[in-house]
């Protein structure tokens, strides 16, 4: 007989408000092969994690379930504090009864109650026949592939280079520096782009370990964590690269929002971003300016704040009054968000300076109207509660940040995940943020959320310093959740072989007994062949059929006899 | 009001539908508490028999969800699935079990909402059919 020990987690108020986690808890001592069952406050704390390392010792366990969150972001915590009590790793379960029951029925406590103890006796049934299992160990390849030459994948590479690490960096332009290099100075601090950029790239020209490819694109990723096939193509040429890490920095694009404003229509509406060119070159010769925040965005479709907008069109504002004290600035916003204290300080200079700031609302946006070369904009000002007239002869749109238009097929070919509006979903917005679920691809920049250039290069060090990782470990472990046949079972029927989306399994001749064999090292525990076999001779480690039959049964007699 | 409660089995696979739900919680969308999820990490690895053994024992109604054909983690295996599972839901419906307590569909990882919409969906469909009748065989 097991002997599990069961450990409902509270999570604060996020599980115990809608469940009652003595009743979880009674009714898990009550089920079979189950010598333990108690409760945390949050077991994902240190002191969580070592009352259930003593509980380990304690009670004599042999197998741990935790009813908490989510096994994608807490799993190798828990599985880490198993093997520091000396538990096998693969003898853990986890139950996730905060994301999948007490946050999605908040207001039916006693249905969620119940639902958890469905979950946690599938849950126990499951680890009663959990196995042992040893992990694999895989070289890792010392070397990264950076996708993007922004300021955010100049940022990775750099650091990477500096530690040494053999970089490809892999831009589809003729120039590295991406959306900076048409940004003549950034805010608030009004730091030079250029010396930005070419700090960067200089540390890169100068080190014999980096590989800048421009005018190129990726256009196959294959492989795993450690061990990367990508290719690289430009023109007609291909090039090969193994690599042990991928960091993924294809930044965004301005919207270029048609029909908005006249934008397109007449030559005086253009973008920030055009402005920011202008002002770069030769200055402006406009005097009555109007610049429109949030043209774009925070509106029905696309919902979201694109983060740096406002504090670029004060430091713009600021930059034309400094060159043309005479120029007249207005700043139609919705609200100005300009945290931290650089940008306050950003704001009140404009203010002091005479930006004029008039707040819309989006039931009543600005109209515009055109005669020649006049524009005559009519605003419905908030603060007024009334409309009112603005003449302009320059209107500056500042749009968000977007994903680029192949960003679905940047995804699909790294098999990374996109949130609604085309950026990449990093693994944990707060535990993982620079890594993707998948092992070995990191993510940083703008790729991801709008993110200002300061930002950028946070996050491409970031990302540089966790795809180090690996590379100075230089092997990685994995994951035992890889398919194994029963060769006595097996009738060599080919089956799986067909099914297999990596060539893994094979037909050999054991001793005039011919069977499937599964590379361990190719395969990568999808399990696809396990469904297509039909003499049940192929199980996959973790996810066996008696496994997830006994969470079945659970389930089902759960249902017929009740939980209480 | 109908008021049976039916019990759901949801096999989510682990990189699209099971961070789809993640996400749906983390959103906080509310939806009936009658779906249970059982993590796998590919709906490909979702055997028939897994279908069949949870409808003889009176599980009302079992949903598959993958990775949207063409996003799967493992390159084809939703294919496969989509093959596998409508397959089994005829043999059900050739055995006499109505074949709409078989259903497959695609949840991303982005797709918390339609999570909710199909367990929701699912659930109302459930309670429409009623109880499922292999709770009355006793083998």
């Amino acid at each position: 007989m097991t002997r599990i020990g069961v450990f409902i987690c509270h999570c604060g108020h996020n599980i115990a408000s809608a469940i009652d986690i003595e009743k979880v808890v009674e009714y898990a001592k009550g089920l079979p092969g189950v010598a333990y069952a108690g409760h945390n406050l949050y077991s994902c704390s240190q002191e969580g994690l070592g009352s259930i390392k003593k509980s380990i010792e304690d009670n004599d366990l042999d197998r741990v379930v935790v009813a908490a969150c989510t096994p994608r972001t807490h799993e190798p915590l828990f599985r880490r504090a198993c093997e520091q009590a000396g538990i096998n790793k693969y003898l853990f379960e986890f139950v996730n009864i905060r994301e999948h029951c007490s946050w999605i029925h908040a207001k039916e406590p006693e249905a969620a109650t119940e639902k958890a103890k469905k979950l946690v006796a599938m849950g126990v049934a499951k680890a009663a026949l959990l196995e042992p299992q040893e992990e694999g160990e895989s070289e890792v390849v010392p070397r990264t592939v950076v996708i993007g030459a922004g300021i955010s994948g100049l940022a990775a590479t750099a650091s990477l280079l500096e530690q040494g690490i053999e970089t490809h960096l892999v831009e589809r332009g003729d120039r590295v520096g991406g959306l900076l290099k048409d940004i003549s100075m950034v805010g608030p601090e009004g730091i030079c782009s250029r010396d930005l950029i070419e700090a960067l790239v200089d540390d890169i020209e100068n080190s014999p370990k980096a590989h800048l490819h421009l005018n190129s694109r990726v256009k196959e990723l294959k492989g795993f964590i450690g061990n990367f096939d990508v290719i690289i193509t430009k023109g007609d040429e291909d090039l090969t690269v193994k690599a042990g890490a991928i960091i993924v920095a294809t930044g965004a694009q301005e919207l270029q929002p048609k029909g908005e404003y006249g934008f397109g229509e007449h030559p005086a509406v253009i973008t920030q971003l055009e402005l920011e060119r202008r002002l770069g070159r030769s200055g402006l010769a406009a005097k009555k300016i109007v610049i429109v925040n949030c043209t774009g965005s925070r509106q029905p479709g696309r919902e979201y704040c694109s983060r740096i907008c406002c504090n670029a069109s004060l430091k713009n504002a600021i930059r034309i009054l400094e060159a043309n004290p005479e120029a007249k600035i207005t700043i139609l916003h919705r609200d100005i968000m300009s945290c931290g204290t650089t940008a306050e300080a950003l704001y009140r200079e404009a203010s002091e300076k005479g930006v004029r700031f008039v707040r819309y609302g989006l039931e009543q946006k600005p109209g515009i109207s055109t005669h020649g070369k006049s524009i005559k904009l009519k605003v419905f000002d908030e603060a007024l509660d009334e409309s009112i007239d603005l003449d302009a002869d320059l209107i500056v749109l500042a749009t968000p940040l977007v994903s680029p238009d192949d960003s679905e097929e940047t995804s699909k070919l790294l098999k990374v995940p996109r949130d609604k509006y085309g950026f990449f979903l990093e693994a944990h917005v707060k535990l993982r943020p620079v890594e993707f679920a998948t092992d070995g691809v990191f993510v940083c920049g703008s790729a991801r959320w709008p993110v200002s250039a300061r930002e950028s290069i946070w996050q491409g060090q970031a990302a540089a310093a966790k795809a180090s990782i690996p590379i100075s470990e230089g092997k990685v472990r994995i994951e035992a959740i890889t398919a194994e046949v029963d060769s006595e079972k097996c009738a060599a029927c080919g089956n799986c072989v067909l099914a297999c989306p990596y060539e893994a399994i094979e037909i050999v001749d054991d001793e005039g007994r011919r069977a499937a064999k599964v590379s361990e090292a190719q395969c990568k525990g999808c399990g696809t062949c396990v469904a297509a076999c039909h003499n049940d001779a192929i199980q996959q480690k973790g996810f066996s059929s008696r496994q997830l039959g006994a969470m079945i049964d659970a389930l089902a007699r759960a249902s017929t006899e009740g939980t209480q | 009001m109908n008021d049976f409660n039916p019990n759901i089995l949801a096999f989510c696979c682990n990189w699209c539908s099971y961070a789809g739900a993640d996400l749906a919680g983390v959103n906080r969308l509310q939806m009936p508490p009658n779906v249970n999820v059982v993590r796998v990490m590919c709906s490909a690895s979702v055997k028939p028999e897994y279908v069949f053994k949870a409808i003889s024992q009176g599980i009302d109604g079992v949903l598959v969800l993958g990775c949207h054909i063409g996003d799967c983690h493992y390159l084809t295996g939703n294919h496969r699935t989509a093959k596998r599972i409508p397959l089994a839901a005829k043999i059900l419906d050739k055995v006499g079990i109505d074949s709409r307590r078989v259903r497959l569909d695609w949840v991303s990882a982005a797709e918390g909402e339609k999570f909710q919409k199909v367990v929701t969906e699912f659930v109302e469909e459930m309670r429409s059919l009623g109880p499922n009748p292999m709770k009355e065989v006793r083998f």
